[in-house]
């Protein structure tokens, strides 16, 4: 170890600086604590606030209610887990389909714009009803007649539209230059399609993409109108034996707890994938 | 103004701003009227003066109501609401029917209804949240079906329990289906009871439970083959429905006097022999 020290001008500004930084976390935290404090009053003086914390916010309320709101969640996730799969596969054909070139994919690409304008632009609720009671009440045999099946259906068909664009705005955001290389180095069409477009389309709409798969997990929750309990509809049962409402709540945080976990762990595949190397890093 | 000033200020503008805009709590009613006249019409405390507003969901169904329309007198919540009306002093023309969803019936806070009549079970738990009027109606839960179902002749309630059974959701019905059949397969809960009906229709359910009026109406209206299994066991306690009213409403115990008058003179039976009878549903063991 050398004897070198600093300068004592050198040491002066670390000192500065220190001091600034120290000085900067103080304030910061002050200044939190405040508002915290000064929302925890104003709420709690509020003459509504003890019948709402105890309507909405009742600690032992929530408990109790915490394993059938679980047991409803189960059903959420199972439905979004196994839809999820089958939404991305669609998605991802009918994207494809969408950009075929060539006047003989005419009526595939007609195809795959048509189900893209009637499902995105359906109510998923519409849908819902229309195949989770309509289908079983055609009373063909061997179709499946219940509920949480036709309600998936329904999830698949509506999701898997909005999906596809999301795809479709992933491909032809490929530059023509990666196209026109890709075409130059002998790569066939399909291959094209493969090893280069659709690798660098995918990194770029992860994003959108989570953004559907999350609201797919709560809308997985629309199917209840079929009769299924999910985690809001069992919050409703809970609700309503004796009208208070800290079940939903309990449902909402259960739904946030999904969620945050799951916005981390697109950030950080998107960031292995070298999500930011594309279009410049952070600046 | 610097950041930090800003910050603060703004902080305090949310922080009295709250407090500020909140109205007074209203005083919580004393638990009898004082006085003899003191539910007299000019006295009531009413959300706009000179009219009895009151709310229901709609659709309104039958036999509670008829044709979807509240305000015609017919079917029994109407007809009764219209009778409660008329003892404390209202004309028929000053009733005024708006549409409150169920759940928003039970919501905290201030209400724009003086009472709400929508088939609620009074329960001590809901007491909690809400004002109870006495009970203008006690309820009988039954199961049924479509002739040919695999319940269609079921005489026991043990004898449901392997069934496909649903309710709609909120509802006692649920609750008696939960606690008196136990059913081993989870039930399905709708949103109403058309939706149940429609799923009945679909053989996707075996049976509804249902209360009884709504029970007949369902047999007899909603399905071509419509079967009534029977009658539930009562419970311990006898569930009656009764008016919602804002907790702590002073209009409670005039309400509740006025369906206690009702009961004591007959209408109330009167009544319920127009709009529900009950001959025809067996009592399941």
């Amino acid at each position: 170890m050398s004897d070198w020290q600093p300068s004592a001008l050198q040491q002066e500004r670390l000192a500065y600086r220190r001091r600034r930084t120290v000085r900067s976390g103080v304030i910061a935290g002050v200044s939190t604590l405040v508002l915290v404090a000064l929302l925890v009053v104003g709420i709690g003086s509020t003459p509504g606030w003890p019948r709402v914390r105890e309507t909405f916010f009742n600690v032992d309320r929530g408990w109790e209610a915490l394993p059938v709101v679980a047991q409803g969640l189960w059903l959420n996730i199972r439905v979004m887990l196994v839809c999820a799969v089958l939404i991305v596969v669609l998605g991802l054909t009918l994207a494809i389909l969408r950009t075929l070139r060539g006047p003989i994919f005419f009526p595939l690409r007609i195809f795959a714009a048509a189900y893209t304008d009637v499902f995105r632009g359906l109510p998923l609720l519409l849908v819902i009803f229309l195949l989770g009671f309509g289908v079983p009440a055609l009373q063909l045999r061997g179709l499946p007649n219940q509920a949480v099946i036709w309600g998936g259906v329904a999830l698949v068909l509506t999701y898997s539209s909005y999906v596809a664009e999301v795809f479709r705005a992933g491909i032809e955001s490929i530059h023509p230059s990666q196209r026109a290389a890709a075409r130059s180095l002998g790569l066939s069409h399909r291959q094209t399609l493969r090893f280069v477009v659709l690798p660098q389309a995918v990194r770029r709409v992860l994003p959108p993409l989570l953004n559907d798969f999350v609201s797919l997990q709560k809308d997985s929750g629309l199917i209840a109108v079929l009769g299924v309990i999910d985690a809001i509809r069992a919050a409703q049962l809970e609700t309503a034996e004796d009208f208070n409402f800290t079940p939903y709540v309990v449902a909402g945080m259960l739904f946030v707890a999904l969620t945050i976990p799951l916005t981390r762990l697109t950030d950080w595949v998107a960031r292995r994938q070298g999500w930011y190397g594309g279009g410049g890093g952070p600046v | 103004m610097n950041p930090r000033t800003a910050v603060a200020v703004l902080a305090t503008i949310v922080a009295v701003g709250l407090s500020a805009c909140a109205p007074e709590d209203e005083p919580t009613g004393s638990s009898t009227p004082s006085g003899p006249d003191a539910c007299s019409k000019e006295k009531l405390a009413l959300k706009v003066p000179g009219t009895f507003t009151v709310g229901t969901d709609k659709p309104a169904y039958a036999p509670w109501f008829v044709d979807d329309d509240p305000s015609n007198g017919k079917g029994y919540e109407s007809a009764v609401t219209y009778a409660v009306a008329e003892h404390l002093g209202f004309a028929a023309s000053e009733v005024k029917w708006q549409t409150v969803q169920f759940n928003a019936a039970f919501a905290p806070g201030p209400k724009k209804f003086d009472l709400d009549v929508n088939q609620i079970s009074i329960s001590e738990d809901r007491r909690k949240a809400v004002d109870f009027s006495s009970g203008y109606y006690d309820v009988r839960q039954t199961v049924i079906t479509t002739a040919g179902s695999k319940i269609a002749n079921a005489k026991k309630v043990a004898e449901l329990a392997d069934a496909k059974l649903g309710a709609q959701v909120g509802t006692t019905s649920y609750t008696m289906l939960r606690d008196q059949i136990k059913p081993k397969q989870t039930p399905a809960v709708f949103d109403t009871n058309d939706l149940a009906v429609q799923a009945l229709k679909n053989k996707q359910i075996d049976g509804i439970v249902v209360d009884l009026p709504t029970g007949f109406y369902m047999t007899a209206a909603q399905l071509d083959n419509g079967k009534i299994v029977g009658q539930l066991p009562a419970g311990g306690q006898a569930e009656q429905f009764g008016f919602v009213l804002e907790k702590g409403s002073p209009l409670t115990p005039c309400v509740s006097q006025a369906v206690d008058a009702l009961k004591a003179d007959g209408t109330l039976a009167k009544l319920q022999q127009q709009y529900l009878t009950a001959e025809g549903a067996p009592e399941l063991s």
